[in-house]
């Protein structure tokens, strides 16, 4: 590389040096390249789901760069790995910033690895993409969630699976997963069903261990409890991984997907790819993308990514989309911007739209949550998605649930003069409740 | 001309039942256009009408279009939007005719468009069905008719039901139809001493699905029959309390199987040879890992094995993970006996890099690993359901169990093991090389745990952290169950499974779990040595 720099640029650099060795660093860095974090865990138990994220980062970047780059320089990707170890995930996110100065991050799967970086981005006042459906109740300045809010994922499944389209569902069992995500969106679900008027016993609501693989005394559970005469679903934010056994066990006791429908919010194309989806075939997802869906945009990207990866059998998934989308927001606020500086970009990018890969345009709200489509997709034998149902328009990520007591005053709006994450709208005042 | 007198009626369903005792079917022709409105359906609703449609034709023909739908096999052409079975082969689609499923060549997937089904018209369409078969001539299809009607019952169809039992001869069959027809009586309007029969023969077959039926009545009749059915419910409540405690046992039984089956690997190397091996998980991992590789080779080159695949991956996983622990006890474990700290760290190291190397290699994307036929479903023994891979796996454990206990009591090799484990100086001036033997000893050790995994690999996901799921539970089983004794392991292995299943209805799974633990750590500092504690000079060793 350095045989080819111009002689002005290593005059420049020299007396940069000169100048002190700790400035000349970043002012290589910025007149190279810009460089962009990559937070995903390439190691460890989250490895699974957080490598493609990685890969598809890497695929965005080089796209860009054969474009032609940013501001007239080249992006720059700077991979790290977290390992799925959740302090480590706020070292490596101060490292990114503060080492390579990058001038955005994307990365982050679980929430507990998001909570826990979030006092870093404050901090070091830099930019978080954060493409993972989560259980809201949060709006911070420096990060953008391109993922689903509840209101964009979990309510919708529950409209649908309540119509008559959808089983006119009576009873309701929620299965989770044993930690934030889950329990949040359970609690969101539960004061839904019952403001629409679903009893108290009509609602079941359990828990597991993280990868969970005996499941025959819940799946007797939820048997019974679908046994009742009433119409009986379940809605799922069981965790990756432990999905498998559960559907297995479901097959094996031969609760089929036209009496107890399962609609999970976790379980997506990377998930299904090489398992035996025979136990899961009928059983529902709910998603804002599937790798399914029939538009030429979605098409191109698939073709694309599939020959970036030399594996005509890789598969895209809702979180890849999210990035995809969370990219080209950043791309475009950036150009808008003039500069990667994180102040000018985040009051650029609100307003910001971008095409999704489902056909239409997604916005970035003043929120710092986008707006998406949701759709309902059946899971057939080759581990697709077929949309049985989606709603008619855009649905705008809701950060502060409607339906929890404290949390249904609060609103977010990050533009000038409000600026403020967790406005109290009965109150009148800025922090109704932790930024976090 | 049958068909028309049975139309005056006035009854579809009767209809269709006259056509169905006689051979006499409704004319293609007629279907035809019915199934061709496929084509332009709009959405799910359009499709149900047509479905019913279809449906009230009473034609058993019809059943090959209808459960094409529900499976997700109906197509349409687009250029002449004629409707067809598909079977859908790579790129392409392998046609049929709707009606008589007579070859009507092949289209490009681009050239078809699928007609969409969902899980109502699924139910829809097995309702209907359900009807149709039930004059059919397999005993297994007016089974499972009468099953679906049995669920789904309707009180129009009593009198088609009624002839069926008149023609049935099998007694099974016999008595699901006429629980068929109970369950549909109680929802017409026929008198009260109709329906309190319907509610005796309800409540002598129990269960959930006659209770839910039962609660249905309860809600809507009023005066003997609604005492009836709460009288009914109740005493089906208490049997299914005593069903209930045996199915818990079960669960209990068939969890402490898979605990049994991880730890007893463990039972030998930390049990027998006192080695603290964290990369036991592991082993369990590569033995599932082997047994998709095995799947794998299969499915590309002989498909008709398939349901020997496990089979054959079990003595492969054997090897696999004997021979990676042979190196393991080889490279790293002998030069640290007696360290037990170091031990502990560099195998935690070892699991860490196996780990990583699968990783690696396969992804770290979970692999498919197929159920064979003979390990898919269900049967039900009396109100208890029980799964075929769960039992396999008991029935596998313990076969491995004994075997273990076979080769430890009763083979020069398990002896001299023993003897090794007793006094290794002792054993040493005897003659016996006692490196060899740690080393076969760790190998074995590591096999089974190696074909743990590929029982395992039936009921867990196969990712590089399978083991992780396992190592916490296996050294829970052998320290419980008293460290050096394999029966002790069974024991163990048991007891936590049915304890655990006791507690998970009351305490939630992760609760439960915790208690589990909470249990054993207060047994233990009773009874230090476990449940069946090693006496005599080995212990001091």
């Amino acid at each position: 590389m350095r045989g080819i720099q111009t002689t002005i640029r290593s005059l420049f650099a020299a007396g940069a040096l000169a100048a002190g060795l700790s400035m000349a660093a970043p002012a290589m860095a910025q007149d190279d390249t810009i460089k962009v974090g990559i937070l995903h865990s390439l190691s460890g138990t989250m490895a699974i789901s957080e490598t493609t994220l990685k890969d598809t980062m890497l695929f965005l970047i080089d796209e860009q760069n054969k474009k032609g780059g940013l501001l007239g320089k080249k992006l720059e990707a700077v991979v790290v790995d977290p390992a799925s170890d959740w302090p480590l995930f706020a070292e490596k996110a101060r490292e990114l910033i503060e080492k390579d100065k990058v001038a955005a991050v994307f990365g982050c799967w679980t929430s507990v690895s998001r909570k826990s970086v979030l006092p870093v981005f404050e901090e070091l006042n830099n930019l978080l993409f954060y493409p993972v459906q989560y259980e809201g109740e949060e709006s911070q300045r420096n990060v953008f969630y391109t993922g689903a809010a509840p209101n964009q994922q979990a309510i919708p499944a529950v409209d649908y699976l309540m119509s008559e389209e959808g089983g006119s569902v009576k009873r309701w069992v929620l299965a989770g997963t044993d930690y934030v995500y889950p329990q949040t969106t359970n609690k969101i679900l539960q004061a839904y069903l019952e403001s629409k008027g679903v009893a108290k016993e009509d609602i079941m609501v359990n828990y597991t261990p993280f990868g969970h693989s005996d499941w025959q005394t819940i799946v007797t559970d939820i048997k019974n409890f679908g046994s009742a005469g009433k119409k009986t679903a379940v809605v799922s934010t069981v965790n990756g991984d432990a999905n498998v056994p559960f559907y297995k066990e479901l097959a094996n006791q031969g609760i089929k997907a036209e009496d107890i429908p399962v609609v999970a919010f976790s379980v997506g194309e990377e998930e299904l790819a090489g398992l035996d989806t025979a136990p899961l075939v009928g059983h529902l997802t709910a998603w804002n993308y599937f790798q399914s869906v029939d538009v030429p945009e979605n098409e191109a990207f698939i073709a694309a990514w599939k020959e970036y990866t030399k594996n005509p059998k890789r598969v895209t998934n809702d979180p890849m989309e999210a990035h995809v989308i969370g990219f080209n927001m950043w791309v475009k606020a950036v150009e808008k911007a003039g500069t990667t500086d994180p102040d000018a970009v985040i009051d650029a990018i609100i307003g910001v739209s971008v095409p999704n890969l489902s056909g239409g345009y997604s916005t970035m709200m003043p929120n710092h949550h986008i707006t998406k489509p949701v759709l309902i997709g059946e899971i057939q034998t080759d581990g697709q998605m077929e949309t049985v149902w989606q709603t008619s328009g855009l649905v705008v990520g809701d950060e502060w649930s409607d339906y929890l007591p404290d949390s249904k005053d609060l609103i977010s709006d990050w533009r000038a003069p409000m600026s403020c994450g967790n406005f109290n709208v009965a109150t009148g005042k800025c922090g109704g409740k932790g930024v976090n | 001309m049958r068909r028309n007198a049975a139309f005056t009626f006035a009854l579809a369903i009767l209809s269709l039942l006259a056509i169905l005792v006689s051979p006499a079917s409704a004319d293609e022709a007629t279907l035809r256009p019915v199934v061709a409105k496929f084509a332009t359906v709009k959405n799910f609703s359009q499709t149900e009408a047509v479905v019913r449609e279809l449906a009230a034709t009473g034609d058993p023909a019809v059943g090959k279009p209808l459960t094409a739908l529900s499976e997700g096999d109906l197509y349409f052409r687009k250029s002449d939007a004629a409707v067809f079975i598909g079977k859908e082969s790579g790129q392409t689609v392998k046609l049929a005719d709707p009606l008589t499923a007579v070859d009507a060549g092949e289209a490009a997937k681009a050239e078809v468009t699928k007609v969409k089904v969902n899980n109502s018209l699924r139910r829809v369409i097995r309702d209907v069905l359900g009807t149709l078969t039930l004059g059919a001539a397999d005993p297994a299809a007016r089974l499972a008719a009468a099953q679906t009607m049995f669920k789904a019952p309707d009180a129009n169809s009593i009198e088609a039901l009624d002839v069926a039992i008149l023609d049935e001869h099998i007694a099974s069959v016999k008595l699901q139809l006429e629980q068929a027809r109970a369950s549909a009586v109680l929802v017409s309007d026929l008198p009260a001493s109709e329906k309190l029969a319907a509610i005796t023969v309800l409540e002598a077959r129990g269960g959930r699905d006659a209770l839910s039926l039962l609660t249905a009545v309860q809600a809507r009749a009023d005066g003997a029959v609604k005492d009836a059915a709460t009288a009914a419910i109740d005493r089906i409540n208490s049997s299914l309390a005593l069903w209930g405690a045996a199915q818990n046992v079960w669960y209990g039984i068939s969890l402490g199987s898979v605990l049994l089956l991880a730890a007893i690997g463990l039972a030998i190397t930390f049990g027998v040879m006192g080695v603290i091996n964290m990369a036991h998980g592991e082993m369990v991992m590569l033995g599932a890992y082997t047994t998709y590789v095995v799947q794998e080779v299969i499915r590309t080159s002989a498909p008709g094995l398939f349901d020997w695949s496990l089979a054959i991956a079990l003595p492969l996983a054997f090897l696999v993970a004997a021979a990676v622990g042979f190196a393991i006890e080889r490279g790293i474990i002998r030069f640290l006996y007696g360290r037990p700290l170091e031990t502990l760290l560099a195998t935690w190291g070892v699991s860490l890099i196996l780990q990583q190397a699968v990783r690696t290699i396969f992804g770290p994307t979970n692999r498919e690993v197929g159920n064979p036929s003979w390990m898919s479903g269900a049967f039900e023994l009396g109100q208890l359901s029980i799964t075929w891979n769960r039992l396999w796996i008991l029935v596998f454990a313990l076969a491995v169990f004994f075997a273990l206990l076979f080769v430890m009591k009763r083979t020069p090799w398990g002896l001299q093991m023993r003897a090794v484990t007793a006094s290794r100086r002792m054993a040493a001036s005897m003659g016996i090389r006692t490196p060899w033997v740690d080393a076969l000893t760790f190998a074995l050790g590591s096999g089974i745990a190696g074909i743990a995994g590929v029982a395992l690999s039936q009921i867990d996901n196969v990712s590089p952290n399978l083991g992780q799921g396992y190592i916490i539970d296996s050294f829970m089983v052998v320290v419980f169950g008293g460290v050096g004794n394999l029966w002790g392991t069974l024991v163990g292995a048991l007891s936590l499974g049915i304890l655990n299943k006791f507690l998970e209805p009351y305490a939630g799974a992760v609760l439960g779990k915790i208690l589990v633990l909470v249990l054993i750590i207060l047994f233990i500092q009773k009874r230090p040595r476990g449940l069946f504690a090693l006496k005599g000079r080995a212990v001091e060793a």
